[in-house]
């Protein structure tokens, strides 16, 4: 995938004139299909284990992405798919992985919830709700003993907001004013509890303000305030004023995993969201703004659809991992 | 060649540490009062003057985000050195030692490694009681994926801490608090030692004696009362549990025919039968007795001065079992 949104100049920062609109909702729409791809083969019996999609989240995954400079860092979580491909993660290596084949970037070992990968900058996704919100906090620290000007941006859904290891983390961040932006992907539910059932206390932001932390609830399904809100995050934590809570309020238009009835979601409230699919309003804005056309954006979803459809041919059928895999790597 | 010097367990470490940081800059130090304050056992004394705040990270008690973060500096090119306080506190670090810290290497198909030390303390002998004594080293050597270290003298602690900080994967150091004042030759230069090699203490032809961190102190004191009565203690301390170095142990018990392993950690589900059970597999047929286990007891550490002494096993509990297993 060409990360056009990431706009590599001469800094390796993201301009900050003109955002690059266009190639957020091509990124959103790679992670659309993509998904799409995944649950048809989940369906079909061809990924081990369980898998978590991220469809109807991806303005916030890459509107927060894409205020990214090459070099920042994020951590990701059980729903991290759309988080490792606006990273940049090639789309045969990331399927291949969550279908455990050898060509998976991780040789068929981790799988949809423990991808890592560094080389773009991705920390991974995480089996342990809040498990990467450390990751990123400590790479973060990492950085500041080397004089570096990274940013960390550490992913987790509303069912972390109630582990230590968040408030930790917000703690430390905030008193050695680290560059980390939490980002909170609300989307109303930790399996098939309620937040509302499981979350005490009037106010999510408040878990951020009470440690000083410039906390803000945003709309998730917008991915240009999704894109500017992180953006102004980015900016403070690069300037050295430390952390930023974003809370992002989406919806996952799938069930927790596939496979999952959803008879916890009241259907109007699923149809409330379902309207406000952050696809279709991108695709208006960006018509309605002369950036691009109807007739150009359906060669653009013909040319997604294409790359995903080739790379679940490329890996569909590749080499399970040979047996001798088994005990590599366990030490260096 | 320069003299070696004669340095504490406490001092040993300490320098090592100096060293590492001087030779790397990515070594840094995080921990509770590790700082200005130079720890709570005075084990990292001098450290922040020299390093400053940005390489020697007090934290805050808050030890499974704080060492959480030392696993995310790791894996972006950090060298953490992560001090837990008393062995015990390392329970709240199991979730990100277990599921991070072990698993990124293998996880991410060796393109990710957490190069690390979690150092602790542990020992019996202060009356710090149930919650301030324990050493989880065999919980740590049965997570895939770490390695794990219980030096016994000041020379080999900090040439295990050196190579332990140069090592690429997350290693588990555990420090005896009681051996921190005991003092030992240590070459000036202080030689690394590497991860995964045993130590023959001192030979012998009768026993061998496998002693794990202070009870290899305790098994070379029994060795001396032994031999007054001519029986010949071998002492081996493997140093390193995870990778253990099988071939030292299983050469020497070919040669001695018996075998006592010592352990001053509850005897059940430890290491005392994992490595018995090593030599019953790969060296039975030179035994000449079943090896003996001696342990510590299934029991929290209590601390009343009569029945902490009676927790684990010492100098003289080692020479009788001597005698029994000889007789
Ligand atoms: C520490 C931990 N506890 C429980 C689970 C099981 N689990 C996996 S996902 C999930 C719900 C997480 O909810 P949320 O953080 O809101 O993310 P979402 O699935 O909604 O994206 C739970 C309970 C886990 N993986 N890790
Ligand atoms: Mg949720």
């Amino acid at each position: 995938m060409k990360q056009t949104t990431r706009m590599a100049a001469a800094s390796g920062r993201p301009e900050k004139t003109s955002p690059d609109w266009l190639g957020m909702h091509r990124t959103m729409l790679l992670i659309r299909h993509f998904e799409e791809a995944v649950r048809s083969l989940a369906t079909a019996g061809a990924v081990p284990g369980l898998v978590h999609l991220c469809a109807g989240q991806e303005a916030t995954n890459v509107g927060v992405i894409a205020a990214l400079a090459k070099g920042d860092m994020i951590a990701s979580h059980h729903r991290g798919h759309g988080h490792c491909l606006a990273k940049g993660a090639d789309v045969a290596s990331l399927l291949g992985e969550i279908l455990g084949k050898e060509a998976g970037l991780c040789g068929g070992r981790s799988g949809s919830m423990h991808f890592i990968d560094l080389d773009n900058g991705n920390l991974g996704t995480n089996g342990i709700v809040g498990g990467g919100i450390p990751l990123a906090a400590g790479a973060a620290l990492a950085a500041r003993a080397r004089g570096g000007d990274e940013v960390f941006v550490c992913f987790f859904g509303d069912g972390a907001l109630n582990q230590g290891l968040l408030h930790e983390c917000m703690n430390m961040t905030a008193i050695w004013k680290l560059p980390v932006v939490f980002v909170c992907e609300n989307n109303g539910f930790g399996e098939f509890t309620a937040i509302d059932d499981v979350t005490a206390g009037p106010s999510i932001v408040a878990r951020g303000e009470v440690f000083g932390i410039p906390s803000k609830m945003i709309d998730g399904m917008d991915v240009r305030t999704v894109f500017t809100t992180t953006q102004r995050a980015v900016t403070r934590a690069r300037a050295g004023k430390g952390p930023s809570f974003i809370v992002c309020n989406t919806w996952r238009f799938g069930g927790h995993h596939v496979g999952d009835k959803q008879d916890y979601k009241a259907d109007a409230e699923t149809k409330r969201w379902l309207a406000r699919d952050p696809i279709p309003k991108s695709a208006k804005r960006l018509i309605a703004e002369g950036l691009t056309t109807a007739v150009k954006l359906k060669t653009l979803e013909a040319q997604i659809t294409t790359q995903v459809r080739v790379a679940v041919e490329r890996v569909r059928n590749a080499p399970e991992p040979a047996a001798t895999r088994l005990a590599e790597h366990v030490h260096g | 060649m320069v003299e070696p010097r004669v340095l504490s367990f406490r001092e040993a470490v300490l320098e090592a540490l100096f060293l590492e940081m001087h030779a790397d800059p990515n070594v840094m130090l995080i921990g509770e009062d590790v700082g200005a304050a130079g720890g709570v056992f005075k084990q990292t004394e001098g450290l922040f003057k020299t390093f400053g705040a940005t390489r020697i990270i007090d934290t805050p008690i808050s030890e499974p985000g704080a060492f959480g973060m030392a696993i995310g500096a790791a894996m972006a090119g950090a060298r953490p050195v992560f001090e837990v306080m008393f062995g015990d506190f390392m329970t709240l670090c199991m979730d990100q030692l277990v599921n991070q810290a072990a698993k990124v290497r293998y996880m991410s198909n060796g393109r990710a490694s957490v190069p690390l030390v979690l150092r602790t303390t542990m020992g019996t002998g202060a009356n710090l009681g149930p919650q301030h004594s324990q050493g989880f080293y065999a919980w740590a050597a049965h997570v895939p994926g770490l390695k794990v270290v219980v030096p016994s003298n000041p020379a080999d602690a900090a040439g295990l801490m050196r190579a332990a900080i140069r090592d690429n994967d997350p290693v588990l150091f555990f420090e005896d608090r009681m051996l921190y004042p005991a003092k030992g030759a240590v070459d000036a230069d202080i030689p690394l030692v590497p991860i995964g090699k045993a130590r023959v203490l001192r030979e012998g032809s009768d026993v061998t004696l496998i002693a794990i961190g202070r009870m290899a102190q305790f098994a070379l004191d029994a060795a001396k009362r032994l031999a007054a009565d001519g029986i010949e203690a071998e002492v081996i301390d493997p140093r390193t549990l995870v990778p253990l170095d099988q071939e030292a142990l299983l050469q020497s018990v070919r040669k001695t025919h018996r075998a006592i392993v010592i352990d001053g950690a509850p005897r059940s589900y430890g290491v005392t039968g994992e490595i018995a059970s090593i030599i019953n597999e790969d060296a039975f047929d030179w035994l000449d007795a079943p090896v003996m286990r001696l342990g510590a007891a299934d029991t929290p550490v209590p601390i009343s001065r009569t029945l902490e002494p009676l927790w684990r096993p010492d100098a003289a509990r080692i020479e009788k079992a001597v005698r029994t297993l000889l007789s």
